[in-house]
């Protein structure tokens, strides 16, 4: 048991550890689990969480389920956090007796405290950074009838949900919001002006401007992960493909001439490639293109069918895709493509940055769409908090990264 | 009767003072840098507890600024390599008046998840010909639709592929480019809201919308 366990141990862990604790006994054995090959079912590993209530009970397990962490009776884990949260979160986290770090914290809110804590667990235990305090955009809106249709806003909230605010307030539809890596930034594409354009809107000013207007479809923007170019879907010469244009300026690029119906770029994390959906012959695949051109390159994904929305990784290693049979799911395949691991029914999603959590869109009853948050390694997801009212579809999430 | 109404208008009222508070009060609260990462910008210390503002709910009318780059009447297409030349999207009728029921009855109907027009459709883009050269200082939008099975961003592009094929149906009837916008609406704009095929069928669409130039 111990030998196969120490198997998964994670050297970046011990490090931490030893650092940490320079005392810490190296005969224990600390069960951690690395998402190896995130596409096995790994299980999560057990902790007990005692002392919190209320907000501050439900952000810790909404925290640690979807970082692969799972609570449990106490006595049934080796890991335990306790503390309180009696006008402020103050939590301890210990490994049997030994005590691995205690903390008051202070400052904004509770949500956001309880948060912190999430994150300083995940990652004295994994190594990797948390994702509680990261956040999303997604497409808040109802469909109206008699003609009506999509009425809507960009929103951004916390990554669970909470804390949603509208960045837009045009009452038309809206899609495809995608952040600039690391800038309060996003485009997204608006039918502001009847037409479908993608906007540029600095969330800091407020300033928001025309980015790519040309006849037809302006849809689909995603950036670089070195912030410094737009892939974008256009069908300005009669049909839909792959363009890309510099956030600089300029005129916008054709990459692709024979994808037809093109849909949903991402890029690869050194912003060398593009992976999109298209439908060549009568048959969706993804495909990749470099970003300087060339020919299209066919993706494998073996054993589902009708890929679209494909989500590049930040450690380069994925690529998250919503297939669709009878009903849509979460698909995973290792960035070069083959067997695909379908995760849960779902579609659309976009990769937390630790690289294992996706957040994505499922329908709630027949009635709404809602955003869930996904722990891929362990499948174990949760539903985040839906804008509700005259927005109680929640769709299209963006993780900021 | 009167009552009502006006019992109505004070609730509207009361409600928009209440939706008009709340977000002034959204206005003041702040975000957090994306990603919760501390090291986006200098002016965030360790912590990430100072944070830029964001404006919610930017209602000011934005000043588009004008689309010196790609200013469609001004594009230069040269460097585009395209099979398709001839049927290149040129400009686009912004502004111009739509009428969307001149060409009601002649809404074209599509198989799931295709974009070919049926046979069973071709009269109905005929007299659509017959309509554009009839009235020669009218413009059409094609407006394709699909239904909700496919996902939001595929179905933007089947959408955008539905209107390009009646596009190159008028085109090829002798209907000058210029004359053609296209627009899809993916699945966000459905003729019925149902969930089954009976409304499918009817949201799998290309709506004709005439365009008139603005009365100068």
């Amino acid at each position: 048991m111990i030998k196969s366990l120490s198997k998964y141990f994670s050297w970046i862990a011990i490090a931490t550890f030893c650092m940490a604790l320079p005392a810490y006994s190296q005969e224990e054995t600390i069960q951690i689990k690395k998402p190896g090959v995130i596409t096995d079912f790994t299980p999560p590993t057990p902790i007990v969480v005692k002392g919190y209530s209320g907000e501050v009970a439900k952000v810790l397990n909404f925290d640690l389920t979807v970082m692969g962490f799972k609570e449990v009776e106490e006595g049934g884990a080796q890991y335990t956090l306790s503390g309180s949260n009696n006008g402020s979160v103050q939590g301890q986290l210990s490994f049997g007796k030994t005590v691995i770090f205690s903390k008051v914290y202070t400052g904004s809110s509770l949500r956001s405290q309880a948060h912190r804590l999430a994150d300083e667990v995940v990652f004295k235990l994994t190594g990797v950074q948390g994702i509680a305090e990261s956040r999303i955009a997604f497409c808040g809106y109802n469909i109206l009838g008699g003609g009506q249709g999509k009425k809507g806003e960009i929103y951004v909230s916390d990554f669970d949900g909470y804390n949603a605010k509208s960045v837009t307030s045009d009452d038309v539809d809206v899609c495809d919001p995608c952040w600039v890596p690391g800038r309060l930034a996003m485009f997204y594409t608006s039918y502001k002006s009847v037409y479908p354009r993608i906007f540029y809107q600095n969330l800091t000013s407020g300033e928001r401007r025309v980015f790519s207007s040309y006849p037809g479809m302006n849809a689909g923007s995603a950036v670089s992960p070195d912030g410094t170019k737009v892939a974008m879907v256009l069908s300005r010469t009669g049909s839909s493909e792959i363009w890309v244009k510099d956030l600089s300026g300029g005129e916008a690029r054709q990459l692709t001439t024979s994808a037809h119906q093109a849909s949903g770029p991402c890029w690869s994390p050194d912003s060398s490639t593009i992976c999109f959906s298209a439908v060549v012959g009568g048959r969706t695949s993804l495909y990749k293109v470099s970003a300087s051109g060339g020919g299209m390159e066919r993706v494998r994904t073996d054993g589902v069918g009708r890929p679209t929305e494909p989500d590049w990784s930040p450690d380069g290693k994925w690529i998250a895709f919503t297939s669709q049979a009878s009903d849509f799911s979460i698909c995973v395949i290792p960035a070069s493509g083959g067997s695909a691991t379908p995760i849960v029914t779902g579609q659309d999603p976009s990769w937390a940055p630790n690289s294992r959590t996706l957040v994505y869109v499922k329908r709630s009853g027949t009635e709404h769409l809602v955003l869930s948050v996904l722990d891929v390694p362990t499948k174990q997801y949760k539903d985040a908090y839906r804008v509700t009212g005259n927005h109680s579809n929640n769709s299209q999430p963006s993780w900021a990264r | 009767m009167k009552l009502n109404n006006l019992l109505n208008l004070l609730v509207l009222g009361l409600a928009l003072t209440i939706t008009g508070e709340g977000c002034k009060t959204k206005r003041v609260r702040t975000t957090p840098i994306p990603s919760g990462k501390n090291d986006v910008t200098d002016a965030n210390p360790p912590g990430g507890s100072s944070v830029p503002s964001i404006p919610i709910n930017n209602s000011n009318p934005i000043s588009l600024p004008p689309p010196v780059d790609n200013n469609p009447r001004n594009v230069d297409n040269t460097s585009v390599k395209n099979p398709d030349n001839t049927f290149q999207l040129t400009k686009d009728h912004t502004g111009w008046n739509a009428n969307a029921d001149a060409l009601k009855a002649e809404i074209v109907y599509f198989d799931f998840d295709k974009s070919a027009i049926r046979a069973s459709e071709t009269s109905k883009l005929e007299h659509v010909v017959e309509y554009l050269k009839s009235n020669p200082e009218s413009a059409v939008r094609v407006e394709g639709n699909c239904d909700e099975r496919g996902t939001e961003q595929y179905n933007r592009s089947l959408g955008e592929r539905r209107s390009l094929a009646a596009r190159e149906y008028l085109l090829n009837a002798g209907i000058a480019a210029t004359r053609v916008d296209t627009l899809s609406n993916g699945q966000d704009k459905p003729a019925e809201l149902g969930h089954d095929e009976s409304a499918w069928s009817k949201n799998r669409r290309d709506e004709f919308i005439v365009l008139t130039a603005p009365k100068p």
